[in-house]
């Protein structure tokens, strides 16, 4: 089957290409890319994309599909559903399923299920420790076999020096990404949000930023020493952030992500103890958040990711305490990045390079995130001028748990 | 000003016109207590639940009291008895007492945060009667009524608050009441518990002082915040023993202090370790006025919350009066 996406405005930094062109494609991959005028195969169906910006296929880097084992949540369906409905044509999808996927039966079991859903390509994550409990590797070069594209213990922060060490010395064997959740939980102790002001004004118990910044110090360190290609979860400090700059200006192979809440909300959306403004990591005080739009601005943010963590309403009906972290993101991740680049802070080029070329470059996905002759045919369509209401009760997946209705 | 809230869910929310008026409500509620006769039918046909998941003995036994006081019909549902320890969530709870009609649920929580909860899915009005680390606004309001009573205002007084003010909920109740009529607070207590960005807690009027000395120099009330024992395995100071003499208050504190210094205590007290047992049983103690204004808060604050207007309570009660003397009247004759 022949495709052409006619009259659009092909944005791929891969290839240095920001024009408008036709782009024909065949069988599920790229042929070409057309000047305006070329002529295109007669048989091939037409899709008009007159005044519309075509890139390459959106990646998320970061989501919690819940399948296996939490299917009340989300499944793979679901959470496949709702990407594709919010731009992105890959997911990654973190670990910490039930069983939790440090095994190559689990990696296969989850790409099956993407295979079946057949909507978005879903990637999964292998863990770093078995059961992610931070004491033994998981099987690495078996899940790398098997499909697995890094590997994380995100949610579960790998608690030792010690143990990270090992994990990126192995990880470093099969050319994983080792993918880090940066957090000291002696220093977040119980806490449930930002440690600052609004912790203190709501008597919540507070997670401070540097609890963050020193497992993200401690991670550029360990790849220095390791040589490991590693790449920082969510980061939402400063001081997080200052680490990857340094690692960057040394030479190391360190790169990070942002979630869209981390730059569009401060800590003060908690003071009514919504629970959909809980998540890990926090949302942070103003100062944290500047620094964030700063890293995307100066480019030390490599890319965009979602953080997609579905909870059933029941859950995030209890206290604020008790409710657990997370909120959903698939769909609301991409018109917020597209804010950005409407306020000045991003063009649409970094915008591809922050959610599709930068993806497919940390995770090593072979003909994604470009539109190069031969590249598999994802692309993401947008569309500059619509403007949109996001309504969480339409939302295709399965959970409703996000502050953005 | 009038208070026309449909809560009382804190301190940090309220104009300081409505805290006035509700102090000089609890005024005329005080001397209900001291009558031989201690009911008024104000909040006759009510129905006030104490809702309560953490052991208290005075405040609930207070909240009791002052909705008896004022003719409700008060139940009281208390952790142990309730079907929370069957797995029940707080929100069904609430709904189930909700389908019972009650004009009032008054509520004590570990949690911070979870009266915002009940508010949200409620008819009834709801009261914090403290929440986890967050706020305790009926703690506030007795306190600055006794503090009213004693020194005649709250404008312009200083004030120290000395403890463990991370985790209190009367800390930061009493810091908003303060500094919104005009007080100033110092605070003071161990490094770990009273952590620097509190400074930026409210506007004006509070300062984080270095020791109990620096906190007390001038005071004219000091408050001393009960230390929590069961927090002792978190690590916040090394011993009771520590704590009892570098920040429990001692006699010779209070020789820096006003010369007519008060000294309050939410309480319970633990004597000789926050709180010497001489002050504590001394003249500038005002312990238990301040349990008896707790009566008179929670009649104020129960009766704007449920009941009806302040011009019915008067008329019932002139026409009370009336009947009195009338049967009075008739008796004689």
């Amino acid at each position: 089957m022949k495709l052409l996406i006619a009259n659009g405005y092909v944005i791929d930094p891969s290839q240095n290409v920001n024009a408008g062109r036709n782009l024909l494609v065949e069988d599920g991959r790229v042929v070409s890319l057309l000047d305006r005028g070329q002529p295109a195969p007669k048989d091939a169906e037409m899709l008009d994309a007159t005044g519309l910006i075509v890139a390459p296929g959106f990646i998320d880097m970061h989501a919690h599909l819940r399948e296996p084992g939490q299917e009340y949540k989300e499944t793979i369906a679901t959470g496949t559903a709702a990407a594709v409905a919010g731009g992105w044509t890959s997911v990654c999808a973190m670990p910490n399923t039930d069983p939790i996927n440090d095994s190559p039966a689990v990696t296969r079991f989850i790409i099956e299920q993407g295979e079946r859903a057949d909507l978005a390509n879903v990637f999964p994550i292998g863990s770093i420790t078995k059961g992610g409990e931070g004491r033994e590797l998981a099987e690495m070069g078996e899940m790398k076999l098997a499909g697995i594209v890094a590997v994380s213990d995100d949610g579960r922060p790998v608690p030792s020096a010690g143990m990270m060490r090992r994990a990126m010395e192995y990880a470093r064997g099969f050319d994983l990404t080792v993918v880090d959740h940066c957090e000291d939980r002696s220093l977040v102790a119980g806490g449930v949000m930002h440690e600052a002001r609004w912790s203190l004004i709501l008597g919540l118990r507070g997670m401070p930023a540097v609890a963050e910044e020193i497992d993200a110090v401690r991670d550029c360190a360990l790849a220095k020493l390791t040589g490991a290609r590693v790449h920082l979860a969510h980061v939402s400090t400063r001081g997080a952030l200052d680490a990857v700059r340094r690692a960057k200006e040394i030479g190391l192979p360190v790169t990070c992500e942002v979630a869209p809440h981390h730059w569009t909300l401060t800590d003060e959306a908690v003071a009514e103890y919504d629970t959909n403004t809980k998540m890990n990591p926090p949302l942070r005080s103003p100062d944290h958040v500047g620094a964030i739009i700063e890293g995307l601005r100066d480019g030390t943010i490599d890319a965009i990711a979602t953080d997609h963590a579905p909870h059933h309403a029941d859950e995030k009906a209890l206290e604020f305490d008790q409710a657990p972290f997370g909120i959903t993101g698939l769909e609301t991740a991409v018109g917020l990045a597209f804010d950005l680049v409407k306020q000045g802070v991003i063009d649409l080029e970094r915008l591809v390079e922050l959610c599709s070329i930068h993806p497919a470059r940390i995770f090593q996905l072979k003909d994604r995130g470009t539109l190069r002759q031969n590249a598999w045919a994802d692309i993401t369509i947008l569309d500059p001028a619509f403007r949109w209401t996001f309504e969480a009760s339409r939302s295709k997946s399965k959970s409703r748990n996000t502050p953005f209705d | 000003m009038t208070f026309t809230r449909k809560h009382l869910l804190g301190i940090r929310e309220l104009a300081a016109g409505e805290i006035t008026h509700l102090l000089d409500t609890a005024e005329t509620f005080r001397d209900v207590s001291k009558r031989e006769i201690k009911k008024v039918p104000a909040l006759r046909g009510r129905t006030v639940i104490n809702l309560f998941f953490e052991p208290s003995t005075r405040t609930r036994t207070s909240f009791e009291i002052a909705a008896k006081r004022l003719s409700a019909d008060a139940v009281n549902i208390s952790v142990a008895t309730s079907s929370v320890s069957k797995g029940e969530t707080l929100m069904d709870t609430a709904r189930n007492l909700e389908a019972m009609s009650p004009d009032c649920i008054v509520l004590r929580h570990s949690m911070a945060g979870a009266p915002y909860h009940l508010a949200k899915i409620c008819n009834s009005s709801i009261v914090n009667a403290g929440d986890g680390a967050h706020e305790h606004p009926t703690q506030a309001l007795l306190d600055a009524l006794t503090i009213r009573e004693r020194k005649g205002r709250i404008d312009g007084l200083s004030v120290a608050v000395i403890g463990d003010i991370l985790h209190s909920r009367v800390a930061r109740s009493n810091i908003y009441l303060l500094t919104k009529l005009g007080a100033t607070v110092r605070v003071a207590g161990p490094g770990t518990l009273v952590p620097a960005e509190f400074a930026e807690l409210v506007e004006q009027g509070l300062r984080i002082e270095r020791s109990v000395e620096d906190a007390v120099a001038g005071a004219d009330v000091v408050m001393i915040l009960r230390i929590q024992r069961e927090r002792q395995d978190a690590a916040f100071f090394p011993s009771m023993r520590e704590y009892a003499v570098h920040y429990g208050l001692h006699p010779e504190h209070l020789k820096r202090a006003a010369p007519d210094a008060i000294v309050m205590h939410p309480g319970p007290i633990n004597r000789g370790i926050e709180i010497s047992s001489e002050i504590a049983d001394g003249s500038s103690s005002l312990i238990l006025d301040q349990v008896t204004n707790g009566v008179a808060v929670r009649m104020a604050v129960l009766y704007l919350l449920a009941g009806g207007s302040r011009d019915g309570f008067t008329e019932e009660q002139n026409g009370r009066a009336k009947k009195e003397k009338r049967e009075r009247k008739g008796n004689k004759g």
